[in-house]
């Protein structure tokens, strides 16, 4: 008879958690019994009254975190083991809060298209019918959204402080499942919108498919679903090492799907077109950020005794990611697109820094950690990416926002804030000095040097080139090219947005100037609980 | 219980085929429940060869993860068939290149 024992909840170490699940439980509720006509005020005051009261429980608990076990982590294992609040965690954690607050901004922002929102009136209706006319004259729009986001962020928190695989999947769906939705319920060009929906859907569910029975064999393997059981069953090299290979091949399958990693890219371009911008936003800066903390944590925690059998693999990757990302990014003419590709070039950086598997007791003095590096360049990437996709959502022409890079000759006379922010956001993904993305590679690529995987980085090096290439043609296009027709006309945004773009621009200013503090807290932040 | 390990890879294999290779979303997402249930198997198989129940305690969850998954899979669906008049994949091919 096996025994079960009551898992205790540490409800304090777990209120960000459940302040923002309980907030996204209560937006449905709001949805059900609030008049319409109050549902906007309240669910965006909802939604952003839960993210904020969880950002300070991130700072609560983060100040009084206690030394895990006598180890280098601090943190806690909450519900019996399944939850670990630990120093990553807590740090990404905040930052998908922060990235979060942005999104809401974006979400609420009713001034750019005519006083409604980026999202659909009513989605049921199918575009071109008299139901859809209605619903536009009736000025209808989705609150759902709001809840649905809350879910997302749920998912994203629970995802990369998932310390056992079962919870890592629900993380994983709980923060898909609302994104699907979402990516089809854009207001304009509604069949791309919807289209986006279902590549998304179907790809993504069939990834995490994948993931599942990675997860079974992987059970199968070691016998339990905890990391750290995992890892023992590594280092004492129990069972069979075809259930390990197999299961650590599906389970990155779905890890690498989620973050946009080449060959699991072919979502991310078609996604990022056809989603309404402000969820584009907020899902491309969110999903990477949660799943790079899950990808540390399953591959440190649970398979870290294993790094010989997946580590060439991932150079593989990283590699490919690069500078598939980086080519295919040249040869699009669609903003929206071009910003996608970069990102799956920005995921084969990113995994540059997970390479650099070392424990904190190996370094040198002056080297930094890779969980340190991956964390910093996850923020100076968010809320670049933040920034530059709500700049996007400014340039507008008579059929709503204009994409086509083309469009966009001439936005520096047009508009020389909105062309100087964006080509700052462009130059920071390049990775140029004084802007965020410079130091941010710069830590990624010396701790992959330092664990010596450097045809990595002189892979990432060329890479670099080619897409600063990439984003120098996007600025030579606003500024020196003639415009075609009218020219791009910008759509003053009301204080919601602008306040995004500022925050994405602040940060990526001062991540580069004064990257001291930041790269202090990722320190702070310490290891994994293993 | 190799012997259900086998039939779940085969039933795993026979989902992934039909996702790669069937045109009508419906049969895609059929195919990916198929996939989900060959995982089930293989935790159940698995929760048996090593005597613990944290193999069963998953196809639970895994349940009702696919149960939510249906919700928003045929919502997506049912729109894209209500705008296009099909629910073939090959179809909605606007994003491209």
């Amino acid at each position: 008879m096996i025994e079960f024992t009551k898992p205790s909840v540490e409800y304090f170490e777990l209120w960000p958690l459940l302040v923002v699940f309980g907030a996204a439980c209560l937006g449905v509720v709001v949805e059900a019994f609030v008049p319409r006509a109050l549902r906007y005020a309240s669910q965006v005051g909802l939604a952003l009254a839960g993210l904020v009261a969880a950002l300070v429980g991130v700072v609560l608990v983060a100040r009084d975190v206690q030394t895990y076990d006598d180890g280098a982590a601090r943190g806690i294992l909450a519900v019996g083991g399944t939850i670990a609040v630990d120093g990553p965690s807590l740090f990404i954690w905040g930052l998908v809060l922060a990235l979060a607050i942005g999104g809401i901004l974006l979400f609420a922002e009713r001034h750019l298209d005519g006083g409604s929102s980026a999202f659909a009136g009513q989605a049921s209706a199918v575009p071109g019918t008299d139901a859809e006319t209605a619903a536009v004259a009736a000025r209808r729009e989705h609150t759902e959204v709001y809840p649905l986001m809350m879910f997302a962020v749920f998912g994203m928190m629970l995802f990369p402080a998932a310390n056992d695989l079962l919870t890592m999947f629900v993380g994983l769906e709980v923060l898909s499942l609302p994104l699907y939705l979402l990516s089809g319920l854009a207001r304009r060009r509604r069949l791309l919108s919807q289209e986006a929906a279902l590549k998304y859907f179907l790809l993504g569910a069939f990834s995490s498919g994948f993931f599942l029975y990675g997860a079974a064999l992987l059970y199968g393997y070691a016998g339990s679903m905890d990391f750290a059981a995992i890892n023992e069953a590594v280092r004492n090299d129990v069972g069979s090492s075809s259930l390990l290979l197999i299961g650590t091949g599906l389970l990155s399958v779905g890890l690498l799907f989620k973050v946009g990693a080449v060959p699991f890219q072919a979502w991310t371009p078609d996604v990022y077109q056809g989603a309404p911008t402000p969820v584009t936003a907020f899902m491309a800066a969110g999903t990477k950020v949660a799943a790079f903390g899950a990808i540390m944590r399953l591959f440190y925690v649970a398979l870290g005794a294993d790094r010989w059998s997946w580590q060439p693999m991932m150079w593989i990757i990283a590699i490919l990611s690069m500078f598939v990302g980086a080519a295919l990014a040249i040869t699009q003419s669609d903003i929206k697109r071009l910003l996608a590709y970069s990102s799956v070039a920005h995921t084969g950086f990113i995994l540059t820094g997970v390479l650099g598997l070392q424990a904190s007791d190996q370094l040198a003095v002056g080297e930094i950690t890779s969980v340190q590096a991956v964390l910093f360049y996850l923020t100076t990437y968010g809320f670049a990416t933040l920034g530059a996709f709500a700049v996007v959502s400014l340039v507008r022409d008579a059929g709503g926002e204009t994409t086509a890079i083309d469009r966009w000759a001439g936005l520096g006379k047009e508009s020389p804030v909105v062309a100087a922010v964006f080509a700052f956001f462009l130059l920071a993904m390049a990775g140029i000095p004084l802007t965020s993305g410079f130091v941010g590679k710069l830590a990624v690529f010396s701790v992959a040097l330092a664990a010596g995987a450097w045809p990595v980085v002189v892979a990432a090096v060329l890479a670099s080139i080619v897409a600063a290439y990439l984003y120098i043609k996007v600025i030579k296009v606003m500024y020196f090219d003639e415009p075609v027709g009218d020219g791009p006309s910008v759509a003053y945004p009301s204080v919601l947005t602008a306040t995004t773009i500022a925050v994405g621009a602040a940060v990526t200013l001062v991540l580069g100037v004064l990257p001291g503090p930041v790269l202090d807290l990722a320190a702070v932040a310490g290891e994994f609980i293993r | 219980m190799s012997e259900y390990v086998v039939l779940s890879a085969i039933l795993f294999t026979i989902g992934c085929v039909g996702v790669l290779t069937r045109r009508n979303a419906l049969v895609v997402f059929m195919c990916v429940e198929l996939m989900l249930n060959a995982c089930n198997l293989a935790f159940v198989a698995f929760a048996k060869q090593h005597g613990n129940l944290d193999g069963q305690i998953t196809a639970f969850f895994v349940m009702v993860v696919a149960a939510a998954e249906v919700v928003i899979g045929l919502a997506i669906i049912m729109t894209i068939f209500r705008t296009r008049r099909s629910a073939s994949v090959d179809d909605a091919s606007l994003l491209k290149y």
